[in-house]
């Protein structure tokens, strides 16, 4: 059979339905092309053992007629993403060895829908990364460029389903961590309306922005697979009550009656030439499709970068304080045992000096320095603050009647391993276009739109209201539909 | 904005990590540098703004109603070391 992750979403659900492919089939072959490309890719930190057992779980509901829009699809599930029974270590050393005991919410909303559980995928330890190169298992690799990164924080997510390696995968987005690794691997990645999805069993890294993000070959697949795990929670109390749709009525490339703003601050200095040429592209197409496109302002947008990495950090420094060596994961320092040498305090800084990587340990300091007595109004209450006027520059858009933001994802291409990691601003200032989006809690989806003079993916970026989601993917499948180039064939 | 090593050790402490001198020097530099970039907050005059706390959006509670929790053993499974109902750690008081 023809390689099958290659294919779209609504390509497999046909097969699968149609009998002209099984789901076990199916996964074998997923699980075959791992094996022959992820050595030198690092997508994959493990494989689920029960891949295949789902599998035919997933044909009998099919045999039955029971089946779902996702049942039978493999997924790959980023590690920072709970799996009951199966190791779950946010790519970190210091949660070598949990085990979770249940699945994420979103997990179970998977397995209940009867997709298949491929494997865990690498990331930037505990989602702090823009890169997939601060991981405990080592850096995932661009497939389109092995000496480039893939992005980050979900790498190997986005390259899970860039390879072919599996259709649909699950990553997470605090601050561009699913739209910028989608933006140069060359696939569709979306970060919900903060509050869309459930947090519950995403292991967490900043509360107020994390959200389980989705990647797919194409906008339909990502639709489906965004759609199968939304959902108000009773386990994540942000969640959201909701009759808002994520998908739109039908895929039918129309964008009448759409009015689409781009904001002048993120097509100025600094954006590679290239992708300008593709946000263009993608501007002609909306107009194609009927929309009418427009220059507009989002004031302040430089202020969106430090403001995000003061609040960030600050709830990080928060979140990750459970790591002491007590309850679960790695323990060092205290001598072993109920006795020995070391003493509490010297098991907790052991434990945590040598299980946290060093963007880790320093996104902690930065954070705990914000928090700390006397720069606490300082640092983390002004950007608060600062929180609110990033936020109300859109809404001040979206109550005039702009529908969608059309930006770029990244001001550049893939840049090449090693390259960013001693310039940690250097690093933090490709989120530049997608950490507004988060600050603000709105969904946005990163769009491949061609590729550069050098052959690297380059993308564009579609930010919508809130609860937004239904149009986001309108116009993003009314792009797709007119641009080369999609990562998806419909055999 | 510049940071002493002084700073740098309290913060390490507030936050239980060991830092060496080496580490203790780049993190200061490194810290510095990125407290230097987000001076550019400074800029913005944000008196009469009210702060974002949390993502902005309601908090919603559930019904005061007792539900299950985990079991001791489910509890203990992940524990690097522990005892019957227990987790076991490096004694706190020294006698």
């Amino acid at each position: 059979m023809t390689d099958p992750a290659r294919l779209s979403a609504s390509g497999i659900r046909a097969r699968l339905d149609e009998g002209r492919a099984s789901s076990v089939e199916l996964t074998r072959a997923c699980l075959e092309r791992v094996r022959r490309a992820d050595g030198e890719l690092g997508a994959f930190v493990r494989l689920n053992p029960e891949a295949e057992r789902e599998a035919e779980e997933a044909d009998r509901l099919i045999r039955e007629g029971r089946a779902g829009p996702l049942t039978g699809i493999p997924v790959a599930v980023k590690d920072n993403i709970n799996t009951a029974g199966l190791e779950t270590g946010a790519g970190s050393s210091v949660l070598a060895g949990f085990v979770p005991l249940r699945d994420a919410t979103v997990v179970a909303r998977l397995r209940r829908a009867g997709a298949v559980v491929l494997g865990k995928t690498n990331l930037d330890e505990f989602g702090m990364g823009s890169s997939t190169e601060n991981s405990a298992h080592g850096p995932t690799r661009n497939p389109n460029d092995l000496e480039r990164v893939p992005g980050g924080s979900s790498g190997g997510s986005a390259v899970a389903v860039a390879a072919g390696m599996a259709p649909l995968a699950l990553g997470s987005d605090t601050g561009g961590s699913v739209r910028q690794p989608a933006a140069f691997c060359g696939v569709v990645g979306i970060k919900p309306t903060y509050g869309r999805v459930s947090r519950s069993g995403l292991i967490a890294f900043a509360s107020s922005l994390d959200q389980v993000g989705v990647f797919a070959a194409d906008v339909e697949g990502a639709a489906l697979l965004l759609d199968g795990i939304s959902g108000e929670d009773a386990g994540d109390q942000t969640s959201l009550s909701t009759d808002a749709p994520v998908t739109p009525a039908t895929f039918d490339g129309d964008a009448h009656g759409l009015r689409v703003g781009i904001p002048r601050e993120y097509v100025g200095a600094g954006l590679d030439a290239g992708i300008r040429g593709g946000i263009d592209a993608a501007a002609d197409a909306l107009s194609a499709a009927g929309a009418a496109v427009e220059e507009v302002s989002l004031p302040h947008t430089r202020y969106a970068v430090p403001t995000y990495y003061l609040i960030a950090t600050a709830e990080a420094s928060s979140n990750l304080s459970r790591y002491d060596g007590v309850r679960f994961g790695a323990r060092s320092g205290g001598g072993g045992g109920g006795g020995g040498g070391g003493d509490l305090p010297q098991m907790y800084r052991g434990t945590r000096t040598q299980g946290f990587g060093p963007e880790v340990q320093r996104r902690i300091l930065l954070g705990t320095f914000a928090l700390s007595s006397g720069y606490y109004d300082a640092f983390y209450g002004k950007a608060q603050r600062a929180r609110t006027l990033v936020r109300r520059d859109f809404e001040e858009l979206f109550d005039r009647g702009v529908d969608l933001l059309l930006t770029p994802t990244t001001p550049t291409p893939a840049f090449r391993l090693g390259e960013k990691l001693d310039d940690p601003v250097g690093m933090y200032l490709s989120d530049v276009y997608t950490v507004t989006a988060s600050l603000a809690g709105l969904p946005a989806l990163s769009l491949p739109v061609g590729l550069t003079g050098d052959g690297l993916p380059m993308a564009c970026q579609l930010i919508g209201s809130h609860l937004g989601e239904a149009t986001v993917f309108r116009a993003a499948f009314a792009i797709e539909s007119r641009l080369t180039g999609t990562g998806a064939s419909d055999a | 904005m510049p940071i002493d090593e002084r700073e740098v050790r309290h913060i390490a402490q507030l936050a239980l990590l060991d830092l060496d001198a080496q580490a203790l020097e780049r993190l200061r530099r490194e810290l510095g540098s990125i407290l230097d970039y987000v001076a550019l907050l400074d800029q913005l005059d944000v008196d009469d703004v009210p702060p974002t706390r949390g993502a902005g959006t309601e908090r919603r509670l559930r019904d005061d109603t007792e539900s299950t929790s985990l079991a001791v053993a489910e509890a203990l499974c992940n524990a690097p070391d522990s005892a019957e109902d227990h987790f076991r750690v490096p004694r706190v008081i020294k006698g």
